[in-house]
């Protein structure tokens, strides 16, 4: 907690916005939800492709913001900000990974489930 | 703090003062805005398990109106710079300006609430309400726990204009209009996730 920290003693740190800042997020996002909406509306590639660019799209679109709009920096709250986001993010990865990595499979080694009538006739 | 204890006459064991954490609102509401993405995160995970559990009903292909999620989704992207010129008048304490765009924001967060609303009220009338299969189910809870947010979140701004017509630009009234802006940036960052994952790629499916 040196200079900067003293200075502002104990009013609220917002942290400083630019218009330039804001409009440059804007432009950049304007622009990550155009192409996917394209993509799927009219784009011409096939859905496995069309699928990993909109993910790494949105994934893109949501650093921009981050950067952008809520101006989340390594410096921010003494880093607490930065890790708890980066700890979020970790619960976050696990919790949907995980999800559909079980369910996957859980989907398909159980996906034919037999009717009763189908266990009747079984051999 | 070795410094005031040092200046002293005595050891001072205590702060006279009533000490408050430094900006300690805005760190806790950024954890607060961390619980939430996990309510969200659990959220998409259902979704991802469920949405394609059709129980024979109609899919994503026949229901979702992508041109309708377009205009919904550039209310809310300019929902999001309308609220950064917020933060910048702020800055420039001009509070007529900042109550310009506090108004325009809250009513590009109201058209998009109202759309969403229409598209839930055609969605049941076609009868593929949450209750039609699983897929409908973890649609309504996903969308609909994001529109709540932003019902909430239109709540917050119009308290804030009332506030600020009060009691003008104070220290308070700055830390809750910072506040607002994580919570509404943060509503546009899950929005992203549900254009993307559910309607972009529930029509792809």
């Amino acid at each position: 907690m040196s200079g900067d920290g003293q200075r502002h003693g104990h009013e609220t740190q917002v942290p400083h916005a630019t218009l330039r800042g804001y409009l440059t997020g804007f432009v950049l996002s304007v622009i990550l939800t155009a192409i996917p909406f394209w993509l799927v509306m009219g784009g011409g590639l096939d859905n496995n492709t069309t699928i990993a660019v909109i993910l790494g799209l949105g994934a893109a679109q949501i650093v921009v913001h981050m950067v952008y709009f809520l101006h989340m920096d390594a410096q921010a709250e003494g880093g607490w900000t930065l890790m708890s986001f980066l700890f979020t993010a970790t619960l976050i990865l696990i919790v949907l990974a995980g999800s559909i990595w079980i369910m996957y499979h859980l989907h398909k080694n159980t996906h034919a489930v037999p009717t009763p009538v189908e266990t009747r006739n079984m051999p | 703090m070795s410094e005031v204890t040092a200046n002293a006459e005595q050891p001072a064991f205590y702060l006279r003062e009533e000490h408050h954490p430094e900006n300690g609102t805005m760190l806790g509401f950024w954890l607060y805005l961390m619980s939430d993405s996990l309510i969200f995160a659990i959220l998409f995970a259902t979704y991802a398990v469920l949405g394609t559990s059709y129980a024979g009903g109609p899919g994503p292909t026949e229901l979702f109106d992508l041109p309708l999620v377009a205009v919904n989704t550039s209310l809310l992207l300019l929902s999001s710079i309308t609220y950064g010129f917020v933060m910048i008048e702020m800055q420039h304490r001009r509070l007529n300006l900042m109550l310009l765009w506090l108004t325009v924001t809250g009513v590009l967060g109201a058209g998009f609430v109202a759309i969403e609303l229409n598209e839930f009220a055609h969605l049941i009338a076609e009868g593929a309400g949450p209750g039609r299969s699983a897929f409908l189910s973890s649609f309504f809870t996903l969308v609909g726990t994001h529109g709540l947010h932003v019902s909430f979140g239109i709540l917050w701004l119009v308290t804030l204009i009332v506030q600020l017509k009060r009691c003008g630009i104070n220290e308070a009234m700055r830390r809750r209009v910072a506040c607002l802006s994580l919570f509404w940036h943060f509503l546009d960052i899950v929005w992203i996730g549900v254009f993307t994952f559910v309607y972009l790629m529930g029509v792809l499916r």
